[in-house]
């Protein structure tokens, strides 16, 4: 060192330098971690994000029976289905086919988690997109089909990988998929108009 | 493994563990053995001294801010000014990053502008450090290309018309000027071409070219080692252990004192950010709120305040031909300070009084200038322009014959340094 | 060498001065006429946007008057309940229009080209005028409108001189002629000119509120344009206090440790 800087270590408060440097490297950490917060919260959804994920409506009337309506939330493919009774009977008989019969692994709201998966046993309303890796499932209701086999009690059968699922969205033994269909947040602020997107926990976007 | 090692062995100590694993095949400690605890600083820097790393500060701000705002921004005629808004209003802490981001634009030139004036008091730009100065003067005119460029983005009214006005004096240019303009525009007036072309260089080609230059510059400067306030050079009087005997090692007391400079400057900084980030017009224009028009133009068209002076100077002369070689030889004027400075001594403190009068008049007339440029070219302002115009260049063009005037006080073998 | 130095500073600082003296004095002859005129030009909006109160008044004001022609198109409605605490139900019920959704942008009803053929210019969105012109012109266009019988919409400003705009504010305001004084004038050829200048207002018609009023309505108005321009400004200002005074602390520190280890070097 040259002969300007004297360094005698009896005369240099060692602890001192030591205390001033821990207190402003850890205040400049802090105040690193506060400064990344807001370039990080940038990434989060933008209000625009927010606004065009808002709940999604459709008047379920307009919608006939044994039809399917696709309408948008949040950038996915929500599956309306105005199940006839018919295809409410085909929900039955098929239990040992099902990978999970009772919901148990599936992602729904509690209102979902029973033997029609939905509110309104008539309305089927489905996140339209495969458990298996993100594909649109493709609508197979007719029951006993040619193409998809004398055992087939009608539902969805996605082209990619050859998942298939019933007429509540549950999957089949044998699908590259393990877990059903999942079912957005919904209600029916009055009959038969449905809101996807609000329920009792979730209040909407925006 | 037969080995030759210890102090003899011409082969650097052995590290342990994971340290010595990555010393081996990267020179991270010799780096910092040489760069930091191992480079000697004069140990009389003063407040000039701060502004070489605030600079190197703001280039990190502005490149991370600048990141950021990439992903959110979208360059078009029909797209950029409205996805500022979005920006400013919907991104989570947009506004924050747009401001974060223009007032470090203005940040970079105050500070750059301070740290050459460092070089014009203590003659930081002659023998040896010719290259470092010219390094330096090409950081300069990237980092106006860059602001320049940056200021189109937005696509408000001032955006376009002050590139309209500045892309147009290069059709002074004799014979290519005209095609050249419309070549640089890509169309027949300012359009969605020229902001796309300037987007992708002020994104991409300028900054990778800022942070080359500025590398050299601190390759340069390594190479000779920094300037000081006394314009002596240290290294003629060494220590026993071959260290200058004015210099101490830049780790860690230039670390430390830099970094009291960093927190100085972002109190400042962050006030400006947070409570005047328009700065009363001069960082974000008032125009510039309105959408591109190319039907109407802003009551008055002034660029930036960091390019005023050479605005002012261009608007002195009644020709514009004139005007613009005027104001290019501004700029280059600046790149012929080693040779023009014929001084004996480095240091204004040393200098005779001519030359402290001649720089005084220089200050005066620069800052003056960049008032004029704000100002609309008409009454009183225009003979003053034409004034401090003429200063300006007296100021470079008579700098050979009074840096040899008058009889400089004789400069000490040691720096004067006062504790503190 | 301290002397020195002082002497350079006081020589720059005394240039730069007179410098400045002679840029100023530049500019001083404007303001030498009209020393009793009602100086419209000096008047200012005064806004305060941390009262939330006037900002409401202003949405509302906004709502009722301007929105038929003008929009504000960079900002929500939810938007606007969030940042000035209106409840969505009230929202639904004062300011959003029939069908729309909350996080609809403010959009006027008016079609641009029929804007464009009856007023000969579009009505401006108005998300940014108050960024862009500043509170106090739109605070000096709405106080200096006045009647003038050979405009097609039958008024004038001052603030923007044949204004496309019609005095839809009149009902509120009232309406009001200018009065102007004869100045005479000695030029730079030594010959006198005498020109009509502006010196006061005078209420031809009453409108719905008082001169009191109406200032009133126009500043909570314009307090809501300068908020619609920068809605993040009011995050901007608490956020920056905390910023600053994390800053000052650490810089503080650096200081100190700063101060401990320049005490090696003499």
């Amino acid at each position: 060192m040259a002969e300007n800087v004297v360094v005698g270590h009896d005369e240099v408060d060692l602890s001192r330098r030591k205390f001033l440097t821990t207190a402003t490297v850890a205040t400049g950490a802090v105040g690193a971690v506060f400064a990344a917060v807001p370039f990080i919260s940038s990434w989060a959804p933008s209000e625009r994000a927010r606004a065009l994920g808002a709940p999604a409506e459709l008047d379920v009337s307009k919608i006939e029976q044994g039809q399917m309506a696709i309408v948008t939330w949040r950038r996915q493919p929500i599956y309306v289905v105005r199940r006839t009774p018919e295809m409410l009977g085909q929900l039955k008989g098929h239990d040992d086919l099902l990978k999970d019969k009772d919901s148990s692994e599936s992602d729904q709201p509690p209102y979902a988690k029973n033997e029609y998966r939905a509110r309104l046993p008539e309305v089927l309303v489905l996140i339209g997109t495969c458990t298996h890796l993100g594909c649109l499932p493709k609508q197979r209701f007719e029951a006993h089909s040619p193409e998809m086999g004398a055992y087939w009690p009608g539902g969805f059968f996605c082209p990619c990988h050859g998942s298939r699922f019933d007429l509540a969205g549950r999957v089949f033994n044998g699908s590259p998929a393990s877990v059903n269909l999942k079912v957005p947040p919904y209600e029916y602020p009055s009959p038969l108009k449905l809101v996807v997107g609000v329920d009792e926990t979730h209040k909407g976007a925006a | 493994m037969a080995e030759v090692q210890g102090p003899h062995s011409g082969k650097p100590p052995q590290r342990k563990g994971f340290w010595g694993w990555l010393n081996k095949r990267l020179p991270i400690e010799e780096f910092i053995s040489s760069q930091l605890t191992g480079y000697y600083a004069p140990k009389n820097f003063n407040i000039w001294y701060f502004f070489g790393s605030l600079a190197l500060l703001v280039l990190v701000l502005q490149l991370v801010t600048g990141i950021f705002l990439t992903m959110f921004y979208k360059p078009g005629e029909a797209t950029s000014f409205d996805s500022v808004e979005y920006i400013m209003r919907e991104v989570n802490f947009g506004w924050l990053i747009r401001y974060l981001h223009s007032t470090g634009a203005s940040a970079f030139f105050i500070v750059v502008y301070l740290h050459m004036f460092r070089a014009f008091l203590y003659g930081s730009y002659k023998a040896p450090r010719e290259m470092l100065w010219i390094l330096g003067m090409l950081v300069y005119l990237a980092l106006m290309a860059e602001a320049f460029m940056g200021y189109v983005l937005p696509w408000g009214n001032m955006s376009f018309w002050g590139a309209q006005v500045i892309v147009n004096l290069f059709s002074t240019i004799p014979a290519i000027g005209p095609p050249l303009v419309e070549w640089i525009r890509g169309d027949y007036g300012i359009a969605d071409a020229t902001l796309n072309r300037f987007f992708s260089l002020h994104v991409v080609a300028v900054p990778l070219a800022l942070l080359l230059l500025v590398m050299l510059h601190l390759v340069a400067l390594r190479q000779t080692g920094s300037n000081n306030p006394d314009g002596i050079e240290i290294k003629k009087k060494l220590a026993a252990d071959g260290h200058p005997l004015d210099g101490i090692p830049f780790h860690p007391y230039y670390t430390v004192k830099d970094v009291f400079g960093v927190g100085v400057f972002f109190v400042l900084f962050t006030i400006v950010v947070f409570f005047v980030p328009t700065f009363g017009g001069l960082f974000l224009e008032g125009p510039n709120f309105e959408p591109a028009n190319p039907m109407s133009t802003p009551e008055h068209i002034a660029p930036v305040w960091y390019f005023t002076p050479y605005y002012a100077i261009l608007r002195a002369v009644p020709s514009q031909r004139m005007g613009a070689l005027l104001m290019g030889l501004a700029v280059f004027a600046f790149f012929l300070m080693p040779w023009l400075d014929r001084s004996p001594v480095k240091s204004i403190r040393y200098k005779p009084f001519i030359s402290k009068l001649a720089l005084a008049i220089f200050a005066v007339s620069f800052v003056s200038l960049g008032y004029l440029g704000l100002q609309p070219a008409e009454g009183s302002y225009v003979m003053l322009a034409r004034i401090f115009t003429v200063l300006y260049f007296a100021f470079f063009g008579l700098m050979p014959f009074y840096s040899r005037m008058g009889q400089p006080k004789p400069v000490p073998e040691r720096v004067t340094y006062h504790a503190h | 060498m301290r002397i020195k130095v002082r002497a350079l500073e006081a020589l720059v600082c005394g240039v730069l001065l007179l410098a400045s003296g002679t840029l100023f004095a530049a500019e001083a002859d404007e303001g030498a006429a009209g020393a009793a005129q009602t100086n419209w030009k000096a008047w200012h909006a005064d806004v305060d946007i941390a009262n939330r109160d006037a900002l409401q008044r202003g949405a509302r004001n906004f709502m009722n008057y301007c929105v038929g022609c003008h929009s504000l198109k960079y900002e929500r409605y939810s938007r606007l309940g969030q940042d000035l605490a209106i409840p969505p139900d009230l929202l639904d019920k004062y300011l959003l229009p029939p069908g729309d959704k909350a996080t609809n942008y403010i959009l006027t009803s008016m079609p641009a080209a029929d804007g464009e053929a009856w007023f000969g210019k579009t009505p401006p969105d108005l998300s940014l005028m108050a960024r862009a012109r500043g509170t106090d012109y739109i605070y000096r266009l709405f106080k200096t409108f006045y009647v003038d019988p050979t405009r097609p919409t039958g008024a004038n400003n001052l603030q923007l001189p044949a204004i496309a705009m019609p005095h839809v504010l009149s009902e509120l305001e009232g309406l009001k002629k200018p009065v102007y004084k004869s100045v005479t004038k000695t030029g730079e050829d030594g010959k006198a000119t005498t020109e009509q200048v502006f010196d006061h207002f005078e209420q031809v018609a009453p409108g719905r509120m008082n001169a009191e009023e109406y200032d009133g309505f126009l500043r909570d108005t314009v307090a809501f344009l300068s908020y619609v321009g920068e809605p993040a400004q009011i995050q901007r200002h608490s956020l920056g206090i905390w910023v600053v005074l994390f800053l000052l602390l650490f810089t503080w520190l650096a200081w100190l440790l700063k101060k401990e280890y320049w005490k090696d070097v003499h």
